[in-house]
């Protein structure tokens, strides 16, 4: 009995679909029961009431999804160039470019934002805004160079060919042709970018010396040192997160199977 | 004629400002690493006072004490060091084993299912890590569990998973499915037939996908924030952000992680030098 669904392979997966329902599913749920819970497990939704009565609150959230925009942007305008110039070069030089765009990621994230405050400090450009900017753009910028690199590289170079001979120039065949069949990549990359940035809590503490919080940091401290009255509101602002985590995957939902090849 | 010359002349202006724009992101990119690297080789207690070049740091980090100042190095780096080790070891080898396994029954199963769990899969991989954290925290607080390492460990597996499923599952596109089933027609038992056919095919995707685990388990911080408790278990990444707080990293940091750095670097040369060799042949 037992070998015989040992043999059927597609049995292979339940255990681990068991793992995800258990260790994945069940804890969102959970984070969906808190936040209309209150501490007593009562159903309530004063804790979305709270957030929305509080301003501090609601424009934290509203300046964090402007930071992760804007970084997400810069990261576009960065990157684009540097995937296209990356794709364009010739045959040997692309693995070792990509490999070295890769590597600082090797280094603990926390501590090359540190050292990046360091830089600030060296320079003495005061650590706010244009710091947190700048630092979140220096942690996510390869996760944009890559997706966009990996589907330029994958463009046919006879439809390049063809554009040219169809008589465009250069240009009207970067606009027509070349960004049209990049723009998967971009998705991509607005994705890999804009999510852990919206999220983020470490570095913006680190970066701004705790002058500027962001809604990541928010949550964090409800669980943190809120202890555990601060717990439903928390799972409250967690499950907002979670929205706009839904709504960005959506908006790329056609390319998710993309992201997956390139992980 | 002319339109050669023209058409050369552009094409080195093209790369000038291209290879010069991928070197000036590459500078910035590299300068907080160099500026790690290079103050690794000072003894100053921060990051950018130089104070003559010294070997302190790497002595201090190697020998576990300062000879000069009379104090020991924080005995919980190490133990943050060793940790962030055994976690992603333990991590990354349960979740080869965990996602191969998967890979290969979600590639037996009919389209419609096989859609479905792969969905199921991807959640992790959008799920931001403090959603992940916070998560799992409250599963732990509703079992009742007390968090520490093998709830850390627990964690890192759920993150680490998906990506092992999406490096092996290339491979079995590619394998011939006939030969575990002749596999097993010859009288190998299931367990066998993994061992012997399906094991060596799928090998290169579990590596990468161990090695990717690896990565992303060390690289780890707020998932672990949430899951780790609070019995003093601390991974280098927790470690440096409560060191950070509370003011002043611990120096010898520096020349630690200018270790793993090169190190990390000489691994990738010699990859590449391999491969290079390899497609010249």
């Amino acid at each position: 009995m037992t070998i015989k669904l040992i043999q059927n392979r597609k049995n292979w997966v339940w255990p681990y679909v068991a793992i995800l329902c258990f260790f994945v599913i069940l804890p969102l749920v959970l984070i969906g029961i808190y936040a209309f819970t209150n501490q007593q497990g009562e159903f309530t939704i004063q804790n979305f009431v709270q957030f929305f009565q509080k301003s501090e609150a609601v424009n934290t959230f509203i300046y964090s999804v402007t930071i992760a925009v804007i970084t997400t942007l810069i990261c576009i305008v960065l990157g684009y160039p540097a995937a296209y110039f990356m794709a364009m070069q010739s045959f040997r030089t692309p693995a070792v470019m990509s490999m070295l765009f890769i590597l600082p990621m090797w280094i603990n994230f926390l501590l090359r934002t540190l050292a990046t405050v360091e830089l600030f400090h060296m320079f003495n450009l005061p650590l706010g805004e244009g710091a947190l900017l700048f630092g979140m753009c220096y942690d996510f910028l390869p996760f944009m160079i890559y997706p966009i690199y990996n589907t330029l590289q994958k463009i046919d170079v006879s439809l390049l060919e063809a554009s040219q001979d169809l008589g465009a120039n250069r240009w009207e065949t970067f606009i027509k042709v070349i960004v049209p069949l990049s723009l998967p990549g971009v998705y991509s990359g607005i994705i890999m970018v804009f999510m852990p940035t919206v999220s983020t809590f470490a570095i913006s503490e680190l970066l701004t010396q705790n002058k500027i919080t962001l809604f990541g940091s928010l949550i964090q401290r409800s669980f943190g040192e809120g202890g555990i009255t601060m717990w439903n509101y928390g799972a409250a602002l967690s499950l907002i997160m979670l929205i706009i985590i839904g709504l960005t995957s959506f908006f790329g939902n056609d390319d998710n199977e993309d992201i997956n090849r390139q992980a | 004629m002319i339109t050669k010359i023209s058409i050369d002349r552009r094409n080195i202006w093209g790369r000038v400002v291209s290879q010069g724009y991928l070197w000036l992101l590459l500078v910035v990119l590299y300068a907080p690493i160099l500026l790690i690297i290079i103050f690794s080789f000072t003894k100053s207690k921060v990051l950018g006072n130089w104070t003559g070049f010294t070997l302190g740091l790497y002595e201090n980090l190697f020998t576990g004490y300062d000879l000069s100042d009379q104090v020991r190095v924080d005995p919980n780096l190490y133990r943050a060091l060793i940790y962030t080790m055994v976690i992603a070891f333990s991590a990354a080898l349960v979740a080869t084993l965990l996602g191969t396994i998967a890979a290969v029954g979600i590639f037996n199963l009919k389209q419609r299912y096989r859609k479905g769990v792969m969905f199921l899969n991807s959640i992790p991989m959008i799920n931001p890590d403090i959603i992940t954290g916070i998560s799992l925290f409250l599963l732990f607080v509703f079992l009742g569990i007390s968090r520490g390492l093998v709830t850390v460990i627990i964690a890192h597996v759920i993150f680490c998973t998906p990506y092992v499923v999406l490096s092996v599952m290339p491979r079995l596109t590619k394998m011939n499915p006939n030969i575990y089933e002749a596999a097993l027609d010859l009288g190998a038992t299931p367990v066998k037939a993994f061992n012997k056919v399906l094991i060596p095919e799928l090998w290169p995707g579990m590596i990468s996908g161990f090695i990717l685990s690896l990565t992303l388990s060390i690289d780890d911080f707020g998932v672990t924030f949430f899951t780790k408790g609070s019995n003093g278990l601390e991974t280098l990444s927790t470690f440096i952000y409560s060191d950070a707080r509370k003011g002043g990293l611990t120096p010898e940091l520096r020349p630690l992680f200018s270790l793993i750095f090169l190190t990390i670097l000489v691994l990738l040369i010699i990859s590449n030098l391999r491969t290079s060799k390899q497609i010249k042949k």
